[in-house]
C-alpha cells in the first residue's frame, strides 16, 4: 500500500462509507433486539444478501463504463469486489461457528453433502482468491492471467445467486430478482448486445478505439 | 442411515429429562390410557401439578397470555408469545416470516364458518360458536419447521376426532381434506404470488385425523388465536414438518383419495403427502438431521416424529419413510 494514493473521488468515498452501512445497522439491530426471533437465520440472510448486492454493484461497474461513458466507476469495482467478500465472511462465520456452533462433524454430515452448501463455499473460495490476488503487486506477477483469473467474479455472482435460490421454498421471488440482474448484466457484455445499447445509448458519439 | 445410534445423536440433556419424563409417565399412565405425551398430565411433570387445573377461558377479554406449563415434557422451555407471533409462516400474507403479523392485523375471522362434508353421514357447517362447545385444553407441543427450525408451542384446541364422530365419516373416507380461505382482498399472497396454486390444501389419511395428538387449535398462551397464527381456526400435527398444520380452515372434507397439497403440487419432488419429522430423511435441498430451536444459539439434534414417536410411529408400520416423505 503506498501511501501517495489517497486520492480518492466522492464517488470512492461513498463506496467505502456505503459499505459500512449495512455493517453497523446490522450491529445497531443486534444490540437493541431487532432482528427477530430468529436472530441467527436474520444475521446470515442480511450478511448474504449484502454480499451480493455489492458483488452484482461491483459487476455492474464495467457495463456502467461502456455504455455511459462513465469511468470513474472503474475504480469502484475493487473496494466493492472486497466489501462483498468481507460479508461473505462474516456470513460465514457465522454459519460455522453461532448457526453450528463449530460442530464440524454436523456441518460435515449435514451440509457437505448438501449442493447449496457446496456452491456457498465455492463462490466464498472465489471471493477470497479474488481479494487476495486483487492488490496492485499480484496483478503485476500475473501479468494477462490476472484478467483470465478476475473473470471468475462472473461466476461468483452466478453461484451466490443460484446459492440463494437453492436456499428457498419454491415460489418465493426475492432471489429471483437478483438472478435477473445477474443475467442482466451479464447479457450486457455479449459483444452484440453490447453494440446495440450503446448505439441506442449513445447514438451521436464516434466510437473510440 | 442408521450409522449413528440414538443416543449419540440426542443431546445427553433431552435424552436424560426424556427418561425421567417417560419413569413419571409410568406413575400416572393408569389414568391416562392413550393419550401420554402431551395432554395436562404431561404437563404436571413439567410444574408439578398432579391434578389439572380447568384450562383457561376462551373469552377475548382473557387476562395475561399464560401457559399452564413452562416447558414441554422433554424440559424444553415454551417460546415466548411474542416470538410466536411474531415468526410466522403463512404465505397467504407475505413470504417474509417477520411481516406477516403487521399484514394480518385487519384480518377478520369473524363472522367465520367451517364446512365439514363429503364421504359424511352428517354434513355440518359450524360457526366459531360452535366449534367453541368442544371442550377445549392445553397441548403443549413441538413444532418443526421443514426449514429447520423449530418452537414449543402451548396450544389450545379439541382433537379433531372429535368433531369427525360428530359428522360420522362414511366408511369409503379414507384422507381428510382441509382448504384455507380464499380470498384475494383479506390474503394480499393469494393476489401477488402466483406461482402457487391457492388456496392452500393440506390433508391427513384417516388414521393420522384420528389420533388423539391431532388437534384443531382455536388459541395459543391461553389466548384466542392471531390471524398470524392460523385464526380462528387451524390443524397442528405436531409429528410432521409445520406446513401440514393448515391455517385459517373454511372446509374440510371427507375424501376416497389422497388429497393434493398446495405444497405436493409446487415442488412434489420436494415434500410429500406424508411430511413427518424424520431426521434421517433429509429435503433434497437441505438437511433435516439437526434445527435450530428459536431463542437458542447452535443447533440441536431432530427427532424422529418430532419426538411423538410412541404415539404414532405405528401409523406408518411397515411404510418406507423415505419414499413416503
Amino acid at each position: 500500500m503506498k501511501r501517495g494514493s489517497w486520492n480518492l473521488t466522492p464517488l470512492q468515498i461513498i463506496t467505502h462509507i456505503g459499505a459500512w452501512i449495512p455493517l453497523a445497522v446490522g450491529l445497531w439491530d443486534l444490540w437493541q433486539g431487532n432482528l427477530g426471533p430468529d436472530i441467527i437465520r436474520e444475521a446470515t440472510l442480511r450478511t448474504g444478501k449484502t454480499a451480493l448486492i455489492l458483488l452484482l454493484l461491483s459487476l455492474a461497474c464495467t457495463p456502467v463504463n461502456t455504455l455511459f461513458k462513465f469511468r470513474t466507476v472503474l475504480k469502484l469495482r475493487r473496494p466493492l469486489g472486497l466489501y462483498s467478500f468481507m460479508y461473505a465472511s462474516i456470513h460465514f462465520a457465522i454459519f460455522i461457528g453461532v448457526d453450528y456452533f463449530f460442530d464440524f462433524r454436523l456441518i460435515q454430515d449435514a451440509l457437505l453433502e448438501k449442493r447449496y452448501a457446496i456452491v456457498g463455499l465455492i463462490t466464498g473460495t472465489i471471493l477470497l482468491l479474488l481479494g487476495i490476488t486483487s492488490t496492485k503487486g499480484w496483478q503485476r506477477r500475473l501479468k494477462k492471467n490476472w484478467k483470465r483469473l478476475h473473470r471468475l467474479v462472473y461466476l461468483a455472482g452466478i453461484l451466490a445467486v443460484v446459492h440463494y435460490i437453492w436456499l428457498v421454498k419454491q415460489g418465493v421471488s426475492d432471489p429471483w430478482l437478483y438472478a435477473g440482474i445477474v443475467a442482466l448484466l451479464l447479457i450486457l457484455r455479449m459483444k452484440p448486445v453490447k453494440k446495440w445499447a450503446i448505439s441506442v445509448l449513445q447514438p451521436r458519439i464516434p466510437k473510440r478505439a | 442411515m442408521d450409522k449413528i445410534k440414538s443416543s449419540e445423536i440426542t443431546p445427553e440433556r433431552v435424552y436424560l429429562s426424556r427418561r425421567d419424563f417417560l419413569k413419571s409417565m409410568g406413575i400416572v399412565s393408569a389414568s391416562a390410557a392413550v393419550l401420554a405425551a402431551c395432554g395436562p398430565a404431561a404437563n404436571a411433570t413439567a410444574d408439578a401439578t398432579l391434578n389439572p387445573t380447568e384450562a383457561p377461558a376462551m373469552e377475548s377479554e382473557a387476562p395475561a397470555a399464560t401457559a399452564q406449563a413452562t416447558t414441554d415434557e422433554l424440559g424444553d422451555p415454551l417460546n415466548s408469545f411474542e416470538d410466536i407471533t411474531n415468526y410466522n409462516n403463512f404465505y397467504e400474507f407475505t413470504t417474509d416470516k417477520q411481516r406477516v403479523a403487521k399484514l394480518a392485523t385487519d384480518f377478520r375471522t369473524s363472522p367465520w364458518e367451517v364446512q365439514v362434508g363429503g364421504l359424511v353421514n352428517n354434513p355440518k357447517t359450524y360457526s366459531i360458536d360452535d366449534l367453541r362447545k368442544f371442550e377445549a385444553e392445553e397441548r403443549i407441543y413441538r413444532l418443526r419447521c421443514v426449514e429447520a427450525w423449530s418452537m414449543v408451542i402451548p396450544w389450545f384446541g379439541f382433537p379433531l376426532h372429535k368433531l369427525l364422530a360428530e359428522v360420522e365419516p362414511k366408511s369409503e373416507a379414507k384422507y381428510v381434506r382441509f382448504e384455507t380461505l380464499y380470498d384475494k382482498e383479506q390474503f394480499p399472497g393469494q393476489k401477488t404470488d402466483i406461482w402457487y396454486q391457492w388456496p392452500y390444501v393440506e390433508g391427513l389419511r384417516m388414521d393420522e385425523a384420528m389420533n388423539d395428538l391431532t388437534l384443531m387449535a382455536t388459541g395459543l398462551y391461553g389466548k384466542d388465536l392471531l390471524p398470524q397464527n392460523g385464526a380462528p381456526i387451524r390443524l397442528v400435527v405436531p409429528w410432521k414438518y409445520g406446513f401440514k398444520s393448515i391455517k385459517s380452515i373454511v372446509k374440510i372434507d371427507l375424501v376416497a383419495e389422497m388429497p393434493t397439497s398446495l405444497w405436493m403440487a409446487a415442488a412434489p419432488q420436494e415434500y410429500g403427502f406424508y411430511a413427518n419429522v424424520n431426521p434421517n430423511v433429509d429435503h433434497p435441498r437441505w438437511s433435516q438431521a439437526t434445527e435450530r430451536r428459536i431463542g437458542e444459539l447452535g443447533r440441536r439434534a431432530s427427532i424422529m416424529f418430532n419426538g411423538y414417536e410412541e404415539e404414532v410411529a405405528h401409523l406408518y408400520d411397515g411404510m418406507d419413510l423415505s419414499a413416503n416423505y
